[in-house]
């Protein structure tokens, strides 16, 4: 009765060893790929002493990440500054902070805006050229925390911008498309309403290189 | 009458540019960083297939023709891409990601590193910045035409980095063409000035979790939704 018990714990221990021997194989176990992580030798698929690799972080040592970087280009929504920014202003544009743009640029949007299409009054999302311009000016992209993330679909304005999303003729729409967004039909579409290769519904999502 | 008025504002712009390549969304949207690597081509925000997570895809250097486009365009040393998310619509960056290539000393692979996303330190906010990187959430080696990684980091976070396939469709030529006064109107159907092309392009799957709260009221057309304000800059080391 005792060996047998003996004999049982012996299993156990032995089972439990072995799982963990089995684990350890396993490059992409979180739990042992962390542990693995600090045991000072390159193992797994590290790529260096503790770094690198599936799981570990990555490795810095040697790397310099040090000074001081400016802005050159930033963007927010799609074709802004192409569409909105006037020469002279555009390089201005690229390095005003978003929290300064609409003092700096809403003005002149409103005059593009009215140059582009004299006879703009509203557009389809109801924005006269005063509240539409002020809208652009701030350039940054809204995108939702929940729920659906689209430029538009339809129903949902503005709360992001996937990559199948028709930005083009939302943006001629509703800068030539008038109140109901009938006016000026042909320049309210560009009658290419879809990438020529199929995106794909997981991580990277953009379709292989050309 | 319109047609005219347009091609007479941007119409200067528009031939401007058709003697350099193309523009996009934002692809040498202006003279200084006009073919340049920091040349911002397009941004993407959106919900990823884990509706925990949203993505941002930033694309640069824009357009490069099929075959071979890791000899037209490299992702540079001294230019660090940032994208900032606003939590409270204030319009100032309250986390940002730092994103930057090196080579990777273990590996002497061409390599992306991501930091954050991190409350950025005063001095960081704005035109300039430093890396901070005690904020490191991972790298990714950068893809190939041949080669593609991807690595999700131990915070959640998915990495891509390399050429793909430009998502911008847009027929650019008849546009080029309403401006110049070629052409009163769009054809239907148009041709996608941007099929076959490609582009560099960083792509980062963010658990949102790690970004905090958006806000409501800040999309008046959409007033009950929590949004984040976003938006990606380029620097470049000084």
């Amino acid at each position: 009765m005792k060996t047998y018990k003996y004999i049982l714990t012996f299993t156990a221990i032995c089972s439990s060893l072995l799982f963990i021997q089995c684990s350890d194989d396993d490059d992409n176990g979180n739990v042992i790929g962390l542990a693995t992580c600090s045991d000072g030798l390159q193992n797994g698929d590290e790529t260096g002493v503790d770094c690198g690799g599936a799981v570990c972080e990555a490795c810095t040592i040697g790397l310099d990440f040090t000074g001081t970087y400016a802005q050159e280009d930033q963007m927010g929504r799609p074709g802004i500054n192409t569409v909105f920014g006037t020469l002279g202003m555009k390089d201005a544009f690229n390095v005003t902070i978003p929290s300064e743009m609409q003092a700096a640029f809403q003005t002149s949007f409103q005059a593009n805006l009215l140059t582009l299409n004299p006879d703009y009054t509203t557009n389809a999302l109801g924005l006269d050229a005063v509240t539409f311009t002020t809208v652009l000016s701030n350039d940054v992209l809204w995108v939702a925390e929940t729920g659906i993330t689209t430029y538009f679909n339809g129903t949902e304005v503005l709360t992001g911008r996937t990559l199948s999303d028709d930005v083009i003729d939302v943006s001629l729409l509703l800068i030539f498309g008038g109140p109901a967004g009938t006016d000026n039909p042909t320049l309210t579409s560009d009658f290419v309403s879809s990438n020529d290769s199929n995106f794909s519904t997981s991580f990277p999502y953009l379709a292989s290189v050309n | 009458m319109k047609k005219t008025k347009i091609s007479a504002i941007i119409g200067g712009f528009g031939l401007a540019v058709l003697s350099v390549v193309l523009i996009a969304a934002d692809h040498i949207d202006a003279p200084e960083v006009a073919g340049t690597s920091t040349d911002i081509a397009d941004f993407y925000a959106f919900q990823g297939e884990n509706p925990d997570n949203l993505v941002f895809v930033i694309d640069v250097q824009g357009i490069l023709a099929p075959g071979g486009p890791t000899e037209q365009a490299l992702f540079d040393e001294n230019v660090l891409l940032e994208i900032n998310i606003d939590n409270n619509n204030d319009l100032v960056e309250d986390q940002v990601i730092q994103i930057i290539k090196r080579i990777d000393p273990t590996t002497t692979e061409d390599t992306m590193y991501f930091f954050g996303p991190a409350s950025p330190s005063t001095s960081s906010t704005g035109l300039d910045s430093t890396i901070d990187a005690s904020n490191l959430s991972g790298s990714v080696k950068i893809s190939t035409t041949t080669d593609v990684d991807i690595t999700t980091a131990t915070n959640g976070m998915m990495f891509f980095a390399g050429p793909r396939d430009d998502p911008f469709f847009f027929d650019f030529t008849r546009y080029n063409e309403i401006l110049s006064g070629a052409a009163t109107g769009f054809a239907n159907p148009g041709t996608d000035t941007f099929a076959g092309t490609n582009v560099l392009s960083v792509v980062v799957e963010v658990p949102k979790i790690l970004l905090g709260s958006g806000t409501v009221g800040a999309n008046p057309l959409a007033p009950g939704t929590p949004v984040y304000g976003v938006w990606v800059e380029a620097k470049r080391k000084q």
